[in-house]
């Protein structure tokens, strides 16, 4: 008999994230395909009633809590320590998590405590004939594998995105707190706080709809014999503020602001998509100015819409990879995108 | 004030990301010992940020950990050599994706434990934030786990030295923010992301006085097995990513700029 487990963190504001409602939702799936499968929630966080309270529709078992101020931000010791904490009480044989930051970082040390194993990443989940099933991406999301494991506990990590959010009406729900010293060990690490990647705009919008790509053409010579640096920063930014875009680069262009090259100078790293950087999920992408094929086909894998604007229409992004491919002048065209964004904003 | 770190990073190799992947049954790639490979490169990052921090912490030591077969191992060899300078502890094995990661980490670990020398209170354990063949993200916190490293850090862009010797650590978080954490010191896990510096250049001294110690390392690798004990692979297969692209090569750029922002807003 499975006894599953469902673990994750709250937000600072003390609700569930809608990464977790969405592991959520899987986990409660997965309790129902599973004959004599019973499920447990563990909350770690400063205050987690609201919540669980949150949760209350989802039949849980028990709710168990690692709760207080050492809990509120990420920290590994004391991440993997609340987590340790909950899955030994639970006596879970498989832990469902949803893959943030935090549970990314925690969990696998947690696999190690209690010799189980681990995978992540995880963008399907299904039981047959009583085994469970997992799907999950390899090679940077070049191959597509479906795997089983029999040793226990099994700790999944479920990638955003890919299940809807749990929900339903908050009720009451009565919280089992688990008591849990810190010890010193513990504490060497301090959290300070957060920053924004780039000083001069946030770029990066994880929930929009539209994935706006930038490549290095934005900064080589135009047609004039110039460089336009400026005006491209001027068109992008003004881009992806009216249509509400998240911005994504390629690795050739943030990699040139560590080859002392001219730069626009709102991109860095984070922005990156592709072999060594991101693969977001967004329901439309639109390329500008990109060239490349395979590392570039890694960092579009989950756009379902694709769009590319480029000069070139035997690039890599015109051989099947893009829906519809613009053969223009990017500067040209964006620039009139603008100019109608302006006069029928973006919804 | 300087520190003295001894930085072990573990690093391997992957394909060349320009490579075309087809899965055979194993699950193993097709031809995999013959495709051309590359440094992981998320470790490679991780190896570069350790060469700056020894460069600047005169007595600091630089190791690189790495688990793969030995001739490939010996080919890469030839090019890393001459980014930066390190000592090399070799375990000659498997470097597939298919491998997991907690066997891959209790090896690595051992490795770790062995290298004569180290001082554990000095280490800092570097490696990639996540493998791109594999791609869990989860092997350096387990090695950190098995060495009793209670202060992990993943997708690192940034440590600084402070002067009181503290770590001051940039982790990637969601929605393009960092968290900022400062830890007392070592030991320390970083998985790192991509850092802030560049490929170093090629340097024939730096791969000379590599060498002399590569070799050796790599004659006396030990042979270590690594599978997936438990695991089922059930199917493997490649994404289907062909699509029928219209290429619009007549359209003046309002028109076009009129068709996009239409689809953006159906």
């Amino acid at each position: 008999m499975e006894k599953i487990l469902f673990i994750a963190h709250t937000a600072l504001d003390g609700t569930l994230p809608k990464a977790a409602r969405e592991a959520l939702n899987a986990a409660v799936s997965l309790v129902k395909s599973i004959k004599g499968a019973t499920l447990s929630v563990g909350l770690v966080g400063k205050d987690v009633q609201k919540a669980a309270d949150s949760m209350a529709a989802c039949d849980a078992a028990q709710f168990l809590s690692v709760a207080g101020a050492d809990f509120a931000l990420s920290r590994y010791a004391s991440d993997a320590a609340a987590f340790e904490a909950l899955a030994r009480k639970a006596g879970a044989s498989i832990i469902i998590a949803p893959a943030t930051s935090r549970t990314s970082r925690a969990l696998p040390g947690l696999a190690c405590r209690l010799e189980g194993r681990i995978d992540t990443h995880i963008c399907g989940l299904e039981t047959v004939d009583g085994t469970i099933r997992v799907q999950r991406w390899y090679y940077r999301q070049r191959m597509l594998a479906t795997l089983t494991r029999s040793i226990r506990p099994w700790i999944m990590l479920l990638d955003p995105g890919i299940w809807p959010p749990f929900e339903a009406e908050p009720a009451p729900v009565r919280l089992e707190p688990l008591s849990l010293q810190l010890s010193d060990n513990c504490k060497r690490t301090s959290v300070t706080g957060t920053q924004a990647a780039s000083g001069t705009a946030q770029t990066i919008r994880p929930d929009a709809k539209l994935l706006f790509v930038a490549g290095a053409g934005w900064t080589k010579k135009q047609a004039d014999g110039q460089t336009h640096v400026k005006e491209a920063e001027a068109l992008i930014l003004d881009f992806i503020n009216q249509a509400q875009a998240s911005l994504g680069s390629s690795k050739s262009l943030v990699d040139q602001s560590g080859e002392g090259q001219e730069v626009l100078p709102f991109l860095s790293h984070m922005n990156q998509v592709g072999q060594t950087g991101s693969t977001p999920r967004h329901p439309k992408g639109l390329a500008t100015c990109c060239h490349g094929e395979e590392p570039h086909v890694v960092g579009w894998r989950f756009i379902s819409e694709r769009r590319a604007i480029n000069l070139d229409p035997n690039c890599g992004w015109a051989q099947g990879k893009a829906d519809v491919l613009y053969v223009a002048d990017a500067f040209k065209v964006m620039s009139r995108v603008n100019e109608l964004l302006k006069q029928r904003p973006a919804p | 004030m300087e520190s003295l770190f001894h930085i072990v990073v573990c690093a391997s190799l992957v394909p060349d990301p320009l490579q075309t992947l087809e899965p055979v049954p194993g699950p193993a790639l097709k031809n995999e010992s013959m495709l051309p490979s590359v440094l992981d490169p998320w470790a490679a990052h991780a190896l570069y940020e350790a060469a700056h921090l020894a460069k600047h912490n005169r007595g600091s030591r630089v190791f690189l950990v790495s688990l793969a077969p030995k001739l490939k191992l010996q080919q890469l060899m030839m090019s890393i050599a001459q980014k930066v300078p390190f000592e090399l502890v070799a375990l000659d094995g498997p470097a597939g994706a298919f491998t997991d990661a907690y066997e891959v980490a209790c090896v690595l670990a051992d490795a770790i434990q062995k290298i004569p020398g180290l001082d554990q209170t000095r280490l800092l354990l570097f490696g990639g934030c996540a493998s791109a063949s594999r791609d869990a993200g989860v092997t350096m916190q387990i090695i950190g786990e098995k060495l009793g490293i209670k202060d992990q850090f993943l997708a690192v862009d940034e440590l600084t030295i402070q002067d009181n010797g503290a770590l001051r650590i940039l982790e990637r978080i969601e929605g393009g923010q960092y968290l900022v954490s400062v830890c007392q010191g070592p030991p320390a896990v970083l998985g790192w992301a991509t850092g802030n510096l560049p490929e170093p250049p090629n340097n024939p001294q730096v791969g000379m006085a590599n060498m002399r110690g590569i070799m050796p390392a790599l004659q006396k690798a030990p042979a270590v097995k690594v599978g997936a004990q438990g695991v089922d692979f059930l199917s493997l297969e490649l994404p289907k990513q062909q699509r029928q692209t219209k290429i619009v090569k007549d359209l003046q750029p309002f028109e076009i700029a009129r068709e996009i922002v239409d689809w953006i807003k159906s």
